[in-house]
């Protein structure tokens, strides 16, 4: 498509190099980064991770682009498929904040259920005064 | 005069790409349909991509990737990551046979297709064969299911004070972050006993706990889901290379379309690998 039978042969066999050469640095660099390859060596695993979202994304774009021929497609049509994949960007950020949420959730309630109780002499306090206590206790977290 | 006459003519020529008959994308039906189940499908792909990712994040403690997919045919272990690099050179492999099927069917040259399409079902079953020793290690020797995870990581500094018989010794040391799996024999499940070296708990005994529940059923789930998209792949894959070496799309005169399609539905399988492979087995 756009190109003849030899140059789109060429340019099929070179993404396919790319695309292995990219997933032979990602392992290299998942490995390395824990220490596997140089003892001793770590690389912090926010960094790692953008490394591999932008290699992974790189990969995708050829796939899409070059295998699928996105490339010679009608600007059109490439917008109708990828603008809504747009949405997912947001999906990515609401729910890891959600995630975030959950695990200060569960250290909190962790910790509530490790906290204990000196032994001491409960005094039978006014009604009024126990719901005080009560939602003091829960402001505390 | 001449400007009322000129947006009338594209006016009408608007209307005639519209009306019917001609393909504004420049594309037929069936290569636009299936890309928009292929975005619906991204979508389906993603929601389950993105679940795993908020409850990975919302643990204390995951199984280290690199630890739980270690094995390798033939008995070997400690092999970070080896397997699945090969799973996924398979199936990059067969996504370039793919494209050089689709690239002979633009020229017409049937036996072209066919060569290049047995490949690609060949790297398709080779992957399924792959994931099916990857699922059956786990399942069979590691005993992880979807309700039970074995696989887990400290989360304090301590010192074992038994050891497992097989990498875990009495009196080794582990940190935050080391990754371990709880043993099975004769059905009876080993947790380890430790005591703790560092932190407001220092000299208690704990013993280990299992992972994450949620850790099983996610990894089965998305890695089936993704296998049963490659296992449709490829029976559509032999009954379209069959068509094509019946001669059926000669007369079509299209350009082997339907390879052309199920080449799309291909490359979008690997494509969902790319991202199943960073997230399960990179990150």
């Amino acid at each position: 498509m756009g190109h003849s039978y030899e140059k789109s042969k060429k340019i099929a066999f070179k993404t396919i190099n790319i695309l292995g050469l990219i997933t032979i640095v990602e392992v290299v660099f998942a490995l390395a980064g824990k220490g596997y390859i140089i003892e001793g060596v770590e690389v912090s695993t926010a960094i790692m991770a953008l490394v591999m979202i932008a290699l992974s994304l790189t990969k995708a774009y050829l796939i899409v682009y070059e295998f699928m021929h996105m490339k010679y497609e009608v600007p059109a049509l490439v917008k109708t498929v990828l603008l809504p994949v747009g949405l997912l960007i947001w999906a990515v950020i609401a729910f890891f904040t959600e995630g975030n949420t959950w695990l200060n959730y569960r250290s909190n309630l962790k910790e509530k259920n490790e906290e204990k109780v000196e032994n001491r002499e409960v005094k039978p306090p006014a009604k009024q005064e126990s719901m005080i206590l009560i939602n003091d206790h829960n402001n505390l977290g | 005069m001449a400007d009322t006459l000129t947006h009338h003519a594209a006016e009408e020529n608007a209307e005639k790409l519209w009306e019917g008959g001609k393909q504004p994308f420049k594309i037929s039906y069936g290569k636009l349909m299936m890309w928009y189940f292929l975005l619906s499908d991204a979508f389906t792909f993603a929601g389950f991509l993105i679940a795993y990712g908020t409850l990975r994040v919302s643990m204390p403690t995951w199984p280290v990737p690199d630890f739980v997919f270690s094995a390798f045919p033939g008995g070997l272990h400690h092999k970070p990551l080896y397997f699945v690099t090969v799973m996924t050179f398979i199936l990059l492999f067969s996504s370039y046979t793919m494209v050089r099927a689709v690239q002979e069917g633009h020229r017409e040259n049937k036996n072209g297709v066919v060569f290049w399409m047995i490949l690609t079902i060949i790297g398709g079953m080779g992957f399924l064969g792959s994931q099916a020793w990857e699922w059956n290690t786990l399942i069979a020797k590691e005993h992880v299911s979807v309700t039970t995870n074995p696989f887990s990581a400290h989360t304090e500094y301590g010192v074992y004070l038994e050891g497992d018989g097989v990498d875990i010794k009495e009196g080794d040391t582990f940190e935050p972050g080391t990754p371990y799996l709880i043993h099975k024999h004769d059905g009876e499940w080993h947790q380890l006993d430790y005591r703790v070296t560092e932190g407001p708990d220092a000299g208690t005994v704990k013993e280990q706990e299992f992972g994450p529940k949620s850790f099983g059923a996610l990894f089965f789930f998305i890695t089936g889901f993704h296998g049963f998209h490659v296992l449709s792949g490829v029976i559509f894959l032999i009954i379209i290379c069959v068509n094509a070496a019946t001669g059926l799309y000669i007369k079509r005169k299209n350009g082997y379309e339907m390879v052309e399609k199920i080449g799309l539905y291909w490359h979008f399988v690997d494509l969902v690998w790319v991202f199943v492979f960073l997230v399960f087995y990179l990150i």
